[in-house]
């Protein structure tokens, strides 16, 4: 089994004095790909921000040794206000940690070499969110942390995106947490989910975590539906 | 007056330059908001300066510092709606100039008189505006960075409370330093004007800065030379050059796109 990366205990965040998350516990090992799913509002983004430290909380979040974090914000804005080039945008990252060349990054993303040169806001959505992944990438980092990254890429483009995310993360046995409210992407793709809603949180592995019921909870509606359909 | 013109010249070089280049980080959404009320925030300090006979520079700089720390409280520390605030600083400094500014000194405090430019004030706002380009330039792309994403920025371990202050304390030093030559009123035309010139000509970030610097320089050289030519105040003619200028771009630019 691979060792654990990732220690959560009984962590609580609090927004605006209201409890978003409480009293949680939970374990990431390395190469974990762990989806993280719920209705709108429920909390998933807050996990996130709190796992990488750019939130306040109580509880215990430890990470059992320091390692390179990436993140893709979820929904960041294209990139209007300022004439930025792609290649100006990587160079926003510092030279510090650059571990891989530009070309090899672009291309594990599915980029070419020439959107290089392009402005960031003549980009589509796709390349955009490729270009973020990239970016985060280019500093091999051995977490990587992905808020819907499939907002506003139609479905095709999802697929490769996926497609993308399973040969990075096997090629580097990285570990991902990925933002989701897409059942049939954990299904598919997570080693370990984690359910948030209003006062109830699931945790585990996808087949044994996702109960019909726990499903039914966490979208409210069907709950009624399964119950009906056992009566 | 010759002596005069030339020290207000090269006021007019460094103050322009370093004015448009700092406008490229100010257009960004987030520091927009700063702009406004630090602007108008130098009007108490000026009137003041007219008042005591003191170098108006100074008396902007010192109000304006306390423009800038409320500012950066308000950034970081609060939810306070923003554009109420602006509204309440902006009201609350043109009132307190108008009531402190000894009578026949308005025009002066609010369209800056270059008359007043001596060697030395000409040598400080050459020297200080070398000394804010520099700082700028290290901090510039943390600043784009935490425009583009302020998580983004801390996950790259950029101190965003730290680079905020500095900015806004340059920003503070160049709204100072412009007081002469447009005013405390009009300081936004060589920060701003610049800045979305350049906007509308530049594919990229370097272009886009390096042409903020030139439309700051040109813009206030054109007006220092215009107000020898006319005998009018030069700040005046530096805004409506600068505005100028930025209207005939942006003609140009929306019937090249209609074209294409």
């Amino acid at each position: 089994m691979s060792p654990t990366i990732l220690e959560i205990k009984n962590l609580t965040v609090e927004l605006d004095k209201e409890k978003i998350i409480d009293n949680f516990s939970f374990s990431v090992q390395q190469g974990d790909i762990v989806a993280i799913l719920g209705p709108n509002g429920a909390g998933k983004t807050v996990l996130l921000r709190t796992l990488l430290g750019l939130m306040p909380f109580s509880g215990q979040v430890s990470w059992l040794k320091p390692l390179r974090k990436g993140y893709v914000p979820q929904r960041l804005p294209l990139v209007k206000g300022i004439p930025i080039t792609v290649a100006e945008f990587f160079k926003l990252k510092g030279i510090k940690n650059y571990q891989e060349s530009e070309e090899s990054v672009l291309r594990s993303v599915g980029l070419e070499k020439g959107i290089l040169k392009r402005p960031m806001n003549l980009l589509t959505p796709g390349q955009y969110q490729r270009t973020l992944m990239a970016w985060q990438l280019m500093s091999n980092p051995e977490v990587v942390f992905f808020d819907e990254p499939m907002e506003g890429i139609d479905v095709s483009g999802q697929q490769s995106i996926y497609r993308l995310l399973e040969k990075i993360h096997l090629e580097k046995n990285l570990t991902i947490f990925l933002v989701s409210h897409d059942l049939s992407v954990v299904y598919q793709f997570a080693s370990k989910v984690i359910c948030l809603s209003r006062n109830l949180v699931c945790a585990g592995m996808p087949k044994e975590a996702l109960t019909a019921e726990m499903l039914g909870q966490l979208y409210g509606g069907e709950t009624k539906f399964y119950q009906h359909h056992h009566d | 007056m010759t002596s005069h013109f030339l020290y207000s010249l090269v006021t007019g070089i460094f103050v322009g330059g370093i004015a448009g280049y700092l406008g490229t980080l100010m257009l960004l959404k987030k520091m927009t908001v700063a702009v406004d009320p630090l602007s108008h925030f130098v009007l108490p300090g000026v009137g003041l300066a007219v008042l005591m006979s003191f170098d108006p520079s100074l008396g902007a700089f010192a109000s304006i510092l306390l423009g800038v720390v409320a500012v950066w409280i308000l950034e970081t520390k609060t939810k306070l709606p923003t554009e109420t605030l602006i509204a309440v600083l902006f009201t609350a400094g043109v009132a307190i100039a108008l009531l402190i500014a000894p009578s026949g000194s308005l025009e002066e405090i609010f369209t800056g008189d270059i008359l007043l430019i001596g060697p030395w004030s000409a040598g400080i706002a050459a020297a200080a505006s070398l000394l804010i380009f520099f700082v700028l330039q290290k901090i510039y792309s943390k600043i784009i960075l935490m425009e583009i994403s302020e998580d983004l920025a801390k996950m790259e371990g950029v101190n965003t409370k730290k680079y905020l202050l500095v900015y806004l304390i340059a920003l503070a030093l160049v709204v100072a330093l412009e007081v002469k030559l447009v005013g405390g009123l009009m300081t936004a035309a060589l920060v701003a004007v610049p800045a979305v010139t350049a906007r509308l000509l530049s594919r990229n970030l370097r272009q886009y800065a390096v042409l903020g610097i030139v439309f700051g320089i040109v813009f206030s050289v054109a007006g220092i030379l215009l107000s020898q030519a006319i005998s009018q105040p030069a700040g005046i003619l530096i805004t409506l050059t600068a505005v100028t200028v930025f209207m005939v771009v942006f003609l140009l630019k929306s019937l090249a796109l209609r074209k294409s």
